[in-house]
């Protein structure tokens, strides 16, 4: 039975007693406790069951690398599934629960799974549930996807928050055992910047526990003052940061170090960010990151009880508690004889070890065999029991399993040996090499990953580099370590090496997945023999510990089975995350209202308080309409509209891109920018233009003032902006960089009002302070002057058909010229309108949308708007595009407008179809609707799209079925549906 | 072939599973075949199958430089739907989709084909507009989608945060018989039965030149030796740039990566797909109970398997915004891919300036759900010549300007 020692533990304190509950059950506890050894302590040994057949599960390790006992932590906002128990901090009033279970953790339903384990071999699924083939969805599916998934899903929003932080260093190094303590001293002596950090909340590593247990000093000193003393002088050293539950995530290129920090996981409400994400940039990054314990694979190896002894040895040192009264230990290696010793330290029985070696002489187990333990050599074990370890049946490590001894036990510690932590090295694709002596995979320090100047990016140190040894790990010759010395282990894959199938289906190596060496045999022999294939048809390493206890042996099996060595074998493609971190702390701080900062205009506040229905645009927002009370949204879309066609509107134009383009060479810029003539464009004046992409197709529009000789002022539109801008930079740098122009977006510098409707010059000369006559300030002219005593330009320009001026000041000047011409405009029922009166407005006009009439398949040409595309210039972007075959081929999609025969609306989106099919059965089309409305001011649905050969066409009707199998027809019309002439811009 | 059944496990497990024989030989290549395919993905090997089962022909190899299906087929986060905007594109996608439906039956092999539905989400007016489209152009195609409300989405996915803050959900574009597959299933599935039409199926053979009598193609040279082919059909997605220079010729495609990432596997909660491209990231549950997400492309062209974690970070904000839930799931691993981008992000299923040459690539970010039907039309191509599913897919598309364009939102609203 497991329980608590009368013994002190490293890590507890035994007089801060904690209160807990387990499935419900109070428990008590000690402050350092972790929530396995709590429950170890309170005499529980299951706390899990196992994805596939549901088996029973306790601990097998004391880390972050537990595949077994995985729980359910908190409440609410604040509960979390798949939470290691064992590397889970006890707090006052955890509530934790166990998982993939039903009803509960001692009677499970599912584990009739293991009974039938035998049906349900390796990629059994792939071999049936074939018939009938609607069943899989509807029945098999929902069955197999219910009995898998381990915890239970989150609740709701999650009540915490989260932060990243930005860090540089010249060295990061992770791991806090004794390598990286003394490659942080020798490097921060040297004054380098250095940040050392350590997943564990105590520094040191192995180091401090074993070598309380062997006796090792370093420098004279035993291992846990040698480490105090460490962190005293680092501490001491200004270019040291020291970082104690921080644990190294990944590695990316050009030194790029991600880590993350468990900050309130166990204060939870705490007024802090739950984790934090690090991001850091290090000059160099070094891996001290230790090593794993392979378990061995024997049969029974995954019943409770059956433990990794450095494990054990930590649950009896720094926790004490013990798995069990009678502990066996099987090993292939020195180092489990520690464990041996702890446990005879504590005053627990180990009936005997059991060792895969015939000779086994090194100093730890000769300390053992003097305190009268046994030790049986040559041999292996299998474990039995219900429910947990009762006994272990001895037999030779060579033979078939034929037991020679019985030993009753009630818990067993293993030892397949340890391997180096390669994963940091490996995630930007270091290489490893094999050892076969050791039977391990660690850096080669031949083949680092490297950064971008070609050298290697990441080293890797202590037993992270394949040292087993205190001194070796220590890098350091002159630091005098004594230890005792280790001999060789004796890599042993499968336990023992001739079982039959029958043990072989019950040698677990993946414990989560339940993937046994029979899984990887069965692989093998269906011709699963590479490594990745292995792996993805047993998911062998794909639970939640990502093969850290599983890989090697995995691989050894497979090796064994398929007749090649290991390292040809090779291993499978080590990713990130080290450990699997929160989804949280990943997107950190940037959600909800923040989660991508919107932009608002200096009037953002005035339309919020004015019922602006919103609209997100690019990263803005901007006003679809204003309600007003009892108004539904398409009645103050009209009223917006028929106020703009007879009195007068504001918009809110702020939002639109604004990229100044200077220099001498700006002229000649513009001719390549645009597929209008800008150069000649006179200083004083605008002209509408076109942009296009290399491939000639549409991306942009809107309205160039040129400014002086050398400056003109392009405006885009609203989503454009960035964009735009960047592709300006582009050209201008990786192609014409000779060319003397800058560009600056300044967007955000300028608010703009657009001043709309057959009043909108009354209104602005109420302001006073310029002369905007027709005469003084014609059609497509701009203008510097003052309103209302504000700096003003203004634009002379219309999106509406309607009389319009569009007033630019500088933004934090934006809201008081708009009270201004609310003031001003009163009397002639002035009003702002939004987005959707904007778009109708334009297209009872016939004006193009970009993003509506455009969708990047869609030229210039289409749209009737040849007269923008100069054909004096020898070149601009898009020009050689749109000469391509089908570009310049006369049957094309063109732009025309629509008119229902009903009067009714157009459904949107909807394509003009003929009745015959295509060669792909498909129903053949003509052409589309791309704009679609209500027009108040006409009183029926009008329409743009594109279709076939639409402007010779006029008159001639088309369909449109809907989605809803309504069929609509419309007659093809000139797309200018009110005010052809265009005078009332012009006024 | 012995055949796959609920019996037949049965009948194995009595003698603990020692009767299986491989899923498929393991060839060494031989000096001559008919056609060889390059490129053991889904879509090399579901070229071979249907050159097969469709036209007769089996002296065939397929050439795989490492692991069968490891390359994109055995990476991509397996969404499979047809509610293409442009004709030529869901013709083939549909085509692909509905021979998903029989995949496991027709290769007697469970690819899990999962049709759970896919919800592509309008949160901006523009993208609704675009899924009106979308739909209109699906039902005239044959295709069964349908726009829904906000209501509705939130009853199909009731783990969804619909109320924004930044993005409110407008309603989405729901394709109810789209889905997800086994991605690993699809390739051993078809290796499989290629294996057993007794055509070759050749792994760890990195095919290193192209050789040529004048303008026709005649065999390869690989590090397994040369080999000589009538026709030859070059399937290697994020590679094809490099095969085709061996060949003779250029492609318009960039390589680039893309990236996807698990969680832990929790019990089931989220029981369809969706993609929400507003803020660029999308989701669905595997039957083992992982989230799995993926999100847009690395921003540079590279042939590392591995990406930045700046993408990560971005996709990860967008789907807790969505999914708020999955913030306190932690992200199991992270892994990318080299995607095969052609300018119109639409494949390349062709003839190439090289006789008796094929090529098939630039199905890019998305080519997963088209493995069966790029399969039978390429194979079609191959065999006789031409392709109704094909036929708009030529490379000579790019010289005139005849763009299939499914990123209509380059167009952007106001
Ligand atoms: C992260 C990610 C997520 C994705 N998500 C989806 C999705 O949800 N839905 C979807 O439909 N698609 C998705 N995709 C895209 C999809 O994976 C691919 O389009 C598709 O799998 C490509 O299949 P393929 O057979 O053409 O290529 P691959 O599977 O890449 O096969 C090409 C093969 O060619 C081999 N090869 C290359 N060079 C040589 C040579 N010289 N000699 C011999 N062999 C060679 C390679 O080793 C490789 O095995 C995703 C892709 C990625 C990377």
């Amino acid at each position: 039975m497991p329980h608590r020692l009368s013994r002190p533990g490293r890590r507890i304190d035994p007089a801060r007693a904690l209160h807990f509950t387990f499935d419900g059950a109070p428990h008590r506890g000690f402050a350092g406790d972790t929530l396995a050894s709590a429950l170890l302590g309170a005499g529980r040994i299951l706390m899990g069951r196992s994805f596939k057949y549901h088996r029973p599960r306790g601990p097998v390790t004391a880390g972050q690398d537990e595949p077994n006992a995985l729980v359910g932590l908190g409440q609410g906002g604040r509960f979390e599934p798949n939470q290691r128990a064992t590397a889970t901090p006890l707090f006052e009033g955890l509530t934790a629960i166990s998982q993939n279970r039903w009803p509960s953790l001692e009677h499970d339903v599912g584990s009739v799974n293991a009974r039938l384990s035998r049906f349900l071999p390796a990629g059994f699924y792939y071999k049936t549930f074939l018939w009938p083939a609607s069943f899989w969805k509807k029945v098999y599916e929902p069955v197999i996807r219910a009995s898998a998934g381990l915890g239970r899903p989150p609740e709701g929003p999650d009540a915490d928050r989260y932060e990243h932080l930005h860090t540089h260093c010249d060295l990061a190094i992770v791991g806090g055992g004794i390598a990286g303590l003394a490659a942080a001293l020798e490097a921060g002596r040297a004054g380098r910047r250095v940040l050392l950090m350590e997943q564990d909340t105590i520094w040191g590593g192995r180091t401090v526990t074993d070598g309380a247990i062997d006796g090792t000093t370093i420098d004279g000193l035993d291992p846990a003052a040698w480490v105090a003393r460490a962190v005293d002088d680092l501490s001491a050293m200004d270019s040291v940061t020291l970082r104690s539950g921080l644990m190294g995530a990944g590695v990316y290129d050009h030194g790029y170090l991600t880590a993350h920090e468990r900050v309130a996981d166990d204060r939870p409400g705490a007024d802090a960010p739950r984790h934090r994400l690090w991001k850091i940039r290090a000059g160099h990054i070094v891996t001290a990151t230790g090593g794993l314990e392979r378990p061995l694979a024997f049969a029974g190896n995954d019943l409770p009880g059956v433990m990794l002894a450095s494990a054990v040895r930590d649950y009896v040192c720094d926790y004490a508690v013990t798995p069990g009264r009678r502990v066996v230990i099987v090993t292939t290696n020195d180092d489990a004889y520690r464990t041996a010793l702890a446990l005879l330290d504590a005053g627990v029985e180990v009936p005997a070890v059991i060792d895969a070696r015939s000779q086994v002489t090194g100093a730890l187990p000769t300390r053992v065999r003097d305190r009268g333990v046994e030790i049986v050599t040559g041999s292996g074990l299998r474990a039995e029991g219900t429910g947990r370890v009762e006994r272990v049946l001895v037999c030779d490590v060579t033979g078939d399993g034929t037991p020679t001894r019985r030993i009753a036990c009630d818990a067993v510690a293993m030892s397949g040996g340890w391997s180096p932590v390669p994963h940091l090295w490996s995630h930007c694709g270091g290489k490893l090499t094999w050892n076969d002596e050791r039977g391990f995979f660690a850096p080669d320090p031949d083949r680092p990953p490297v950064g971008a100047d070609g050298t290697g990016m990441v080293s890797a140190i202590g037993t992270a580099a394949g040292h087993m040894d205190a001194a070796a790990c220590l890098g350091q010759a002159d630091t005098p370590v004594t230890q005792p010395v280790e001999r060789l282990p004796r890599p042993t894959w499968i336990m023992p090496e001739r079982a039959g199938p029958a043990l072989r289906s019950k040698m677990f190596l993946d414990y989560q997945n339940d993937v046994k060496v029979s899984d990887i045999q069965l692989a093998a022999q269906e011709g699963f023999v590479s490594v990745e294939h292995a792996k993805r048809y047993t998911t062998l390493g794909m639970a939640t510990d990502q093969g850290k206890l599983s890989n090697i042996n995995g691989l050894a099996v497979l090796s064994d089975a398929v007749g090649r060595p290991i390292p040809d074998v090779g291993t499978t493609t080590f990713r990130p995350p080290y450990v699997p971190i929160s989804m949280g702390s990943i997107a950190g701080e940037a959600r909800g209202e923040i989660f991508q900062p919107l932009r608002r205009t200096p009037l953002h506040d005035w339309h919020e308080a004015n019922g602006a229905t919103w609209e997100p645009v690019g990263h803005w927002r901007r006003p679809y309409c204003y309600t007003r009370d009892g108004e539904d949204i398409r009645a103050a879309v009209s009223r917006e509209i028929r106020n703009v066609r007879e009195n007068v509107g504001l918009l809110d134009a702020s939002t639109l891109g604004k990229i100044v383009v200077k220099g001498p060479d700006a002229g000649r810029f513009m001719d390549l920018l645009y597929t209008n003539m800008m150069s000649t464009l006179a200083v004083g004046r605008c002209r509408y233009g076109l942009m296009c992409s290399e491939n000639g197709f549409l991306m942009d529009d809107g309205v160039v003032a040129r400014l002086s000789e050398d400056t003109f002022l392009c405006h885009t539109t609203t989503g454009g902006a960035d964009r735009i801008h960047a592709h300006m930079e582009e050209w201008l740098q990786t192609e014409w960089w000779d060319l003397k122009v800058h560009t600056a977006n300044v967007t955000e510098q300028w608010a703009q009002i657009a001043v709309v409707g057959p009043r909108a010059r009354d209104v602005l000369d109420r302001l006073g302070g310029m002369d905007l006559s027709r005469d003084a300030m014609p059609f497509m002219t701009w203008s510097d002057g003052t309103l209302a005593d504000l700096p003003v330009r203004v634009f002379r320009i219309s999106f509406s058909g309607e009389l319009s001026y569009e007033v630019a000041v500088p933004a934090n000047l934006g809201r008081a010229l708009w009270d201004r011409l609310l003031e001003a405009g009163a009397d002639m029922g002035v009003m702002p309108y939004g987005t959707e009166a904007l778009h109708v407005l334009r297209a009872e006009k016939g004006f193009i949308m970009i993003g509506d009439e455009t969708d990047g398949t869609v030229i210039p040409q289409d749209l009737g708007l040849h007269w923008a595309i100069s054909k004096k210039k020898d070149d601009f972007i898009g020009k050689r595009g749109q000469q391509r075959s089908h570009m310049t081929d006369p049957d094309r999609w063109k732009l025309v407008g629509l008119e229902t025969l009903d009067g009714g609306v157009l459904p949107d989106g909807a394509y003009a179809a003929l009745d015959d099919r295509n060669a792909n059965g498909q129903r053949k089309t003509e052409g589309r609707v791309t704009s679609t409305y209500y027009s108040p001011t006409l009183k029926r649905g009008i329409a743009m799209g594109l279709i076939l050969n639409g402007p010779d066409r006029m008159g001639e009707t088309v369909t449109f079925p809907g989605t809803d199998g309504k069929v609509h027809t419309a007659r093809i019309v000139d797309p200018v549906f009110y005010d052809k002439q265009g005078a009332r811009q012009d006024v | 072939m012995r055949r796959y059944s609920a019996f037949a496990i049965a009948r194995e497990a009595l003698r603990h599973h020692t009767g299986w024989e491989r899923a498929w030989k393991s060839a060494a290549p031989k000096s001559r075949y008919d056609v060889v395919i390059v490129g053991a993905g889904g879509h090399g090997l579901a070229t071979a199958y249907w050159l097969g089962r469709n036209h007769g022909i089996t002296n065939v190899a397929v050439i795989e430089k490492g692991w069968l299906g490891g390359g994109n087929t055995g990476r991509n986060t397996t969404i499979i739907r047809s509610n293409y905007l442009q004709d030529p594109s869901a013709a083939l996608y549909e085509k692909s989709r509905s021979l998903y439906e029989t995949m496991s039956q027709d290769l007697n092999y469970n690819v899990m084909f999962s049709p759970r539905g896919v919800l592509m989400l309008a949160q901006t007016e523009h993208e609704k507009r675009g899924y009106l489209r979308t739909a209109h152009a699906n039902a005239l195609q044959g295709i069964t989608t349908r726009f829904i409300g906000p209501a509705e989405v939130k009853k199909i996915c009731p783990i969804m945060n619909i109320d924004g803050p930044r993005y409110p959900v407008l309603g989405g574009l729901w394709q109810e018989r789209a889905g997800t597959a086994r991605h690993d299933a699809v390739a051993w599935g078809y290796a499989r039965a290629c294996s057993d039409m007794g055509m070759d199926i050749v792994e760890q053979c990195e095919v290193t030149g192209v050789t040529r009598d004048g303008a026709r193609v005649t065999g390869l040279s690989t590090t397994r030796g040369d080999i000589a082919c009538d026709k030859l059909g070059i399937v290697v997605a994020g590679h094809s740039g490099r095969l085709a220079e061996m060949a003779g010729f250029r492609l318009p495609v960039e390589s680039v990566p893309l990236q996807a990432l698990v969680s832990e596997p929790i019990k089931p909660c989220m029981d369809i797909v969706v993609m929400a491209n507003t803020v660029h990231g999308y989701m669905s549950q595997s039957d083992k109970g992982e989230m799995v997400i993926g999100g847009g492309t690395d921003g540079y062209n590279a042939y590392t398997q591995r990406g930045s974690f700046q993408h990560i970070e971005e996709t990860v904000r967008a789907l807790v915004e969505t999914f708020p839930m999955i913030s306190r799931l932690k992200m199991l691993r992270q892994w990318g891919g080299i995607v095969d981008m052609t300018g119109d992000r639409s494949p390349i299923l062709s003839r190439t300036p090289v006789e008796n040459c094929f090529i098939n690539c630039g199905w890019g970010t998305g080519g997963f759900k088209a493995t069966p039907g790029s399969g039978w039309a390429f194979a079609e191509l191959m065999a006789t010549g031409a392709s109704p599913l094909t036929a708009a897919f030529g490379m000579e598309r790019f010289r005139e300007g005849r763009f299939i364009d499914e990123s209509v939102a380059a167009g952007v609203a106001h």
